[in-house]
C-alpha cells in the first residue's frame, strides 16, 4: 500500500566515489536496471534497505486499521471485499519484504526492527478508524495517495524492488476504487450517512496530503534519490498530482474537503491548498500519533501469539527432514 | 525469534502451455508450506495453474562480474541470425 518518503535523520548518503561507483552510475543513468548480486555503493543499498523495508512494514502495520472492521463491515459482500484487500496488504508486505532481503538484510532483522520500535512506517496508520466510512476513506485517499507515489517507484533501479511494485500497483486499483465506492454508497444515501462519509473525509484529507512526506525544501534525501532513480518525482509534485485528481473526486461525491483556503488556479489549472500542520507530522512520526503505541502492541502480540506456531512447524519440519534421512539410510541397506 | 526459516525461490507457470516464471521469494519451514505459502502470495488473482517452489541455496547462478566472459563471444556472430543473410526480394518462401 503505502510508501512514504519518511527521511528519517539519518546520516546523509555519502556518494561514493572510484571507478566503480563511476561505472554504477552510468549504470543507472543509460536506464539500466541494478539486480542483487550487482556491484552497488553502500549508500544506495542501505537507502533501499530503508525504504523498502519501512515500505514493508507500513502495509503489515496496514492491515490494522481496516482489520479493525472485518467482523463489523455492513454486509457479505463488504466483508468478502475487506478481507481480500486486507490479505493483499499482508501479501504487499511480503513481496517487499523479499526484495529488501536480496540486499543483505535477513527478515527477522526487519521483523525485530519494526517490533522494537525501531524502524518506522507510514504515519497514517497511527490514526484510528472509527466508523465504517473510514475503510472508504482509506480505500479511496490513502490507497490514492498510495499509488501515487508507488506508480513511479515500478521504474526503480533496483529490479527487485521495481518488480514488487509492478504487481503492487496491479493490485492497488481494485483498493483505491472499492474505497471510492463505498464513499459514494455513503454520499448517496440518508443525511447521517453523507454526515459519516464527510466526517471521515474531514479526518483523512490532510493525513493523507502529508503521507508524501515533508516539503522537499525540508526533504534532504531527495535529490541523491533522484540521481540514482530510486525516485522520480519529488514530494510536493506527487502530492500536488494527488491533490490535482482527488479533489474533482470529493466533488462529485458532493463532498467539501476540510481547507478554507482551497482553490483552483485557473491560470496553472492546478488546486491550491492551505498550509499544511508539519507539527503534526513529526509528532506522529515521533511516536505521539493517537494510535502508534496500539499499532505496535498489536504487532508484538500478534508475533509472540504466533511463536508456538512457528515452533510447531519448524519441529515438524525437522520430524520430516529425519524421516527422509532415515528412508534413505535404509534404503541404501546400511544397519 | 531465533532465526528465518530456509528461504524459497517461487516460479509460477500462468496457464498450460507456458513456461514457469521467477515471481519471487519467500520463507517456509518446509516444501509443503512453500507451495501453500506461494498459493497465497503469488496467485491470489489466478495468476497460475502449477506451481514450483525451489530452496534458494540450491540455485546457482552465474557471477555477474563474468557476464562478458560469459556473453560477449556471442555478440560478434550475428551470422547466426536470419538477418545476416541478404536474399534478393523476388525470392519468395525463404
Amino acid at each position: 500500500m503505502y510508501t512514504q518518503a519518511l527521511d528519517s535523520p539519518g546520516k546523509d548518503p555519502v556518494a561514493a566515489t572510484g571507478e566503480a561507483a563511476e561505472r554504477f552510475q552510468a549504470r543507472v543513468d543509460a536506464d539500466e536496471k541494478i539486480e542483487p548480486k550487482d556491484w552497488m555503493p553502500e549508500a544506495y543499498r542501505q537507502t533501499l534497505i530503508r525504504q523498502i523495508s519501512q515500505h514493508a512494514h507500513s502495509e503489515i502495520v496496514g492491515m490494522l486499521p481496516e482489520g479493525n472492521w472485518i467482523t463489523r463491515a455492513p454486509s457479505l459482500r463488504r466483508k468478502a471485499v475487506l478481507i481480500a484487500k486486507v490479505q493483499d496488504e499482508g501479501g504487499h508486505g511480503m513481496y517487499l519484504y523479499s526484495a529488501a532481503e536480496t540486499l543483505g538484510v535477513s527478515r527477522a532483522q526487519m521483523v525485530e526492527q519494526l517490533l522494537s520500535g525501531a524502524a518506522k512506517y507510514s504515519s497514517i496508520f497511527n490514526y484510528p478508524t472509527l466508523t465504517w466510512a473510514d475503510v472508504g476513506a482509506i480505500g479511496w485517499l490513502v490507497d490514492g495517495a498510495a499509488i501515487m507515489n508507488q506508480v513511479p517507484i515500478c521504474r526503480c533501479s533496483y529490479g527487485p524492488y521495481a518488480r514488487a511494485m509492478v504487481r503492487i500497483c496491479r493490485e492497488e486499483s481494485f483498493h483505491q476504487r472499492q474505497g471510492f465506492e463505498i464513499m459514494m454508497t455513503l454520499a448517496r444515501g440518508g443525511a447521517a450517512q453523507k454526515a459519516m462519509a464527510q466526517d471521515a473525509l474531514d479526518r483523512w484529507w490532510w493525513p493523507s496530503v502529508m503521507m508524501f512526506g515533508p516539503s522537499d525544501a525540508d526533504s534532504k534525501h531527495t535529490a541523491q534519490s533522484m540521481r540514482w532513480k530510486i525516485k522520480r518525482f519529488s514530494n510536493d509534485e506527487l502530492r500536488q498530482k494527488f491533490i490535482d485528481v482527488t479533489v474533482p473526486q470529493a466533488h462529485f461525491l458532493g463532498l467539501t474537503l476540510p481547507d478554507a483556503h482551497l482553490r483552483l488556479d485557473e491560470v496553472s489549472g492546478h488546486y491550491e491548498i492551505g498550509p499544511i500542520d508539519w507539527s503534526e507530522f513529526h509528532a506522529v512520526l515521533k511516536g505521539n500519533g493517537p494510535c502508534n503505541r496500539e499499532r505496535l502492541e498489536a504487532r508484538r502480540a500478534a508475533h509472540a501469539a504466533g511463536e508456538w506456531v512457528r515452533e510447531a512447524a519448524a519441529a515438524h519440519a525437522r520430524k520430516l527432514e529425519d524421516r527422509a534421512a532415515t528412508a534413505q539410510h535404509q534404503e541404501r541397506g546400511s544397519p | 525469534m531465533s532465526g528465518d526459516w530456509p528461504l524459497y525461490e517461487v516460479f509460477v507457470r500462468s496457464r498450460g502451455g507456458l513456461e514457469h516464471r521467477h515471481v519471487g521469494s519467500l520463507h517456509a519451514a518446509d516444501s509443503r508450506m512453500a507451495i501453500e505459502h506461494a498459493r497465497d502470495v503469488y496467485t491470489r488473482r489466478q495468476e497460475g495453474v502449477s506451481l514450483w517452489v525451489v530452496p534458494s541455496t540450491l540455485i546457482v547462478a552465474s557471477d555477474p562480474a563474468e557476464a562478458d566472459a560469459l556473453f560477449e563471444p556471442a555478440r560478434d556472430k550475428i551470422y547466426r541470425h536470419p538477418t545476416f543473410y541478404v536474399i534478393p526480394d523476388e525470392v519468395k518462401n525463404l
